[in-house]
């Protein structure tokens, strides 16, 4: 492997790595929030159950999507140095923007909230919650305009070369991004909802399998599932729509992603959907997919009406090689690429499937919350075997989901890291391939090690992460809800009058 | 004052703040199994940062993306040319920041230890990568004339860079000691107190060797008066200290460490990573700042965002601000 595949194979890990952290906290956050605020309205014990729970399930997953964050903030000027300075002008701002705004506002509101029990009177403790949850929020908004900026450049005019930023508000205000933002949102809920859906079915499961009685308990993990499903329920008919809109938005400014999306090799009036492939896909000669096909359903996802033209790969790079140039400049710094053909077809097998996996396992996790929901109605749970680990399963659905959209998405962007607008409602003439954006100054040898060593770390750690989680599920409400009883007696056999609530409510 | 030069400042400003708060939550994790000698004790330790050290981190994410949004050709030059101290750098965050927040999860003597190397490991490394890319800022790096490392990967192991690690890690160490002597109370305070006292000037000797070779190597003239406030101060902490005023000790320590940057960015400027083998090729201010329309978005953002973080971030000292000690510590709850 030369420097640019390691790059991006270290980036694509790290990248996936992070974004299974990311959309569990955004998503678990807000309803943690929403718990709490329950609980604050009714006083209703079952809801600070519920917000203790599923918040220590949050923290143990936050820390992860915090400390795997630097690494993405620091690895663009680390591995793509040659990224960082061409774009630098517009791409740092949004950066800059999400750690001014977003970061420091949820650390420090998380620290409060955590250590913050019976420190700070419920009206703010309650309102620390909604400030990080928030908070995410903004995160993923600030990251996702510098995203779409990549997928759709606006906002900038071309000056010796480079791109610079003329306005921010075109910037914040992208198309691409406007699409982007509710369909990762709701993608994140739907992590979040399936996640307590099928942990909090897992405990129904069991715990009517032991024949324990239908308590508080229960009625508590109960309500929990029924929240996520609804919750996950929801989600899937918003990603549904604000994928729709994303799809149309891509067909004009990626018309390669969207026709390696769908395999289609020659341009089509009216175009056919290809709903699975049994040829071979693995081949990138588009010629030998076979698959079965919805007639004029692509020309409605593209357009929106059943008659359209949609353009095939084969047209479609010949107007790129006319647009883009046929061969890369003969630069040293390209390595092998150097004076080569250019590829302008994203690779057809990863951009086919993961476009339907992202579908599919979307559409497996919906319908899980669509039973669950049924199955459940009116405090029911089925009694089958299969029914718990079914319900964990279905935890992995919204994630493989989330994982083959962004590998579907930036994959299929390839070979450019900043892509051009072909039919520009973005700036013509800014892009840059993914060939010539990586750091030139860094050897092989120091990028293998950092692949390796990320890598390895963050193997080891979700290892943890997951034991940690399982831990926390097994144990229940009882190993999160400070046991009253027992802390004052220590207290008052081991300090002598000044009591801990007075310092520390919580201590790691 | 022109844009690029109050973002060089702000920049400064970002590393005193990350130097300052992250300085000390480094020193706790630095000193965990010398000060804290019983479970109980390192749990005191853990405590006086554990609702504040991610907040303090953030402090090193917004300057490197200042950076990137200010000056892409410094975060890309010095980035991509310190590749090797970053990933150390990085990785032992991952595992600090787990370690603080998993430690106490599962109620093992095995599970505890494990973390607890981690926390050691990492405070230590973290300051040492730190205080060398810092260094290798100032005293420059072999760049060529697109702002590319030439030579293999440790040619940052130069010995003012080295000196630059040592002086972090020692101020770190220093000033957790004088964080932990204002935050405890009973045998650990007593402990950091005289930690504090016993190593005090020899821990001070690598910062002010530091200045001294930045002064003499890079110095203007006026960044004189800096090094000499730095060195003042300092002193001056220790002698607070010694009379058991751990506040004014510690906000002396604080004033000592603006000293320090102020002279390490004086020594800088007007470059911000210059090339040790062509002056040509150094990267400036004026070369790498970005569009003055980009300067100007940002510094709003700057202008309204930072004295909100100040505020709020200063208040979580403030609700946190009690001394802690061994008989505060609730019981372990664990899963």
């Amino acid at each position: 492997m030369d420097l640019l595949d390691i790059a991006r194979w270290q980036f694509g890990i790290t990248t996936v790595y992070h974004f299974l952290m990311v959309p569990l906290t955004i998503g678990l956050a807000i309803l943690v929030a929403g718990m709490q605020t329950a609980w604050y309205r009714t006083g209703n014990e079952r809801y600070l159950k519920m917000t203790k729970f599923w918040g220590k399930l949050m923290m143990v997953n936050f820390a992860m999507g915090v400390v795997t964050g630097i690494v993405q903030e620091f690895q663009f000027g680390m591995a793509w140095s040659e990224y960082s300075r061409f774009v630098g002008d517009v791409f740092g701002a949004p950066l800059a923007m999400e750690g001014i705004v977003a970061f420091f506002v949820e650390s420090v509101f998380l620290g409060l909230w955590i250590f913050g029990w019976d420190r700070l009177s419920k009206r703010v403790h309650l309102a620390c919650a909604w400030a990080f949850s928030l908070a995410t929020v903004a995160s993923a908004y600030f990251i996702l305009a510098a995203n779409s900026w990549m997928q759709h450049p606006v906002g900038v005019e071309m000056v010796d070369g480079e791109p610079r930023l003329s306005s921010i508000w075109a910037v914040l205000t992208n198309n691409t991004l406007l699409a982007a933002f509710p369909h990762t949102i709701f993608g994140c809920f739907a992590v979040a909802g399936t996640f307590v859906l099928g942990i909090a079915a897992w405990k129904v499961w069991k715990r009517d399998r032991q024949g324990m009685p239908h308590d508080e308990d229960r009625r508590v993990w109960h309500k929990s599932m029924r929240v996520g499903a609804w919750v996950a329920l929801f989600s899937f008919v918003g990603l549904a729509i604000s994928g729709d809109i994303q799809g149309k938005l891509m067909f004009e400014q990626q018309p390669l992603k969207m026709a390696s999306a769908e395999a289609l090799c020659h341009t089509e009036q009216p175009a056919s959907f290809s709903v699975f492939a049994y040829g071979d896909v693995s081949r990138p000669d588009c010629e030998s997919v076979k698959s079965i096909t919805v007639p004029f359903m692509l020309s409605y996802l593209a357009h929106g009406d059943f008659s359209t033209e949609v353009k095939g790969v084969r047209q479609l790079q010949d107007e790129y090689a006319a647009k883009y140039g046929t061969h890369y400049p003969d630069d040293p710094r390209l390595g092998d690429l150097a004076g080569e053909r250019i590829e302008y077809q994203p690779n057809l097998p990863v951009t086919y499937w993961g476009f339907r996996f992202m579908i599919g396992f979307g559409a497996v996790s919906a319908l899980a919350a669509l039973g669950a929901l049924w199955f459940t109605r009116g405090g029911r749970f089925p009694r089958g075997r299969l029914w718990g680990p079914l319900a964990l399963a279905s935890i992995a659905t919204p994630f493989l989901a989330n994982v083959f959209g962004w590998i579907f998405t930036e994959m299929g962007r390839q070979p450019f890291v900043v892509a051009p607008n072909p039919n520009p409602s973005g700036v013509d003439g800014v892009w840059m391939y993914t060939a010539q954006a990586v750091s030139s100054g860094v050897s092989p040898g120091e990028m293998t090690t950092s692949l390796i060593a990320l890598t390895s770390v963050y193997g080891v750690l979700l290892v943890v992460e997951v034991f940690l989680m399982v831990r926390y599920a097994r144990g229940g409400f009882e190993s999160v809800m400070p046991h009253k009883s027992s802390d004052d007696s220590e207290d008052d056999s081991d300090s002598g009058g000044s009591g801990s609530d007075d310092v520390l409510s919580f201590a790691y | 004052m022109d844009l690029p030069t109050v973002w060089f400042c702000i920049i400064a400003l970002l590393w005193l703040g990350y130097l300052f708060l992250e300085g000390f939550d480094f020193g706790v994790g630095m000193l965990l199994p010398v000060l804290g000698r019983r479970e109980t004790e390192r749990r005191v330790l853990i405590n006086t940062i554990g609702p504040v050290w991610d907040g303090n981190e953030v402090w090193l994410i917004v300057a490197g993306g200042a950076m990137f949004a200010s000056f892409p050709g410094w975060y890309a030059g010095l980035l991509s040319t310190a590749y090797l101290p970053f990933t150390v750098l990085l990785l032992v965050l991952i595992g600090r920041g787990v370690a603080f927040e998993y430690r106490g999860k599962v109620d093992t003597a095995r599970w505890r230890r494990a973390w607890d190397t981690v926390i050691v490991l990492a405070s230590w490394i973290a300051p040492l990568m730190v205080g060398l890319v810092l260094s290798a800022t100032v005293f420059g790096l072999p760049l060529d004339a697109n702002g590319d490392r030439v030579g293999g990967p440790l040619v940052i192991l130069t010995l003012p860079n080295v000196l630059g690690a040592v002086a972090v890690a020692a101020f770190s160490l220093l000033h957790g000691a004088a964080f932990l002597a204002l935050k405890t109370e009973g045998d650990v305070r007593e402990r950091a107190h005289r930690f504090a006292l016993r190593f005090g000037v020899p821990l001070l000797l690598p910062v002010v060797g530091l200045l001294l070779v930045a002064q003499l190597r890079e110095g203007a003239p006026w960044t004189w008066i800096p090094l000499l406030i730095a060195l003042l101060t300092g002193l001056a902490a220790l002698a607070r200290q010694a009379v058991g005023r751990d506040g004014q000790a510690f906000v002396l320590q604080g004033v000592a460490l603006a000293g320090a940057v102020v002279t390490l960015f004086g020594a800088l400027w007007p470059n911000v990573l210059p090339s040790t083998l062509d002056p040509a090729w150094s990267l400036s201010i004026a070369e790498t700042a970005s569009s003055s329309y980009t300067l100007t978005v940002v510094t709003w953002v700057a202008a309204f965002g930072t004295p909100a973080v100040l505020v709020y971030q200063g208040w979580t000292y403030w609700v946190f601000r009690k001394r802690i000690g061994t008989k505060h510590i609730p019981p372990v709850h664990a899963a």
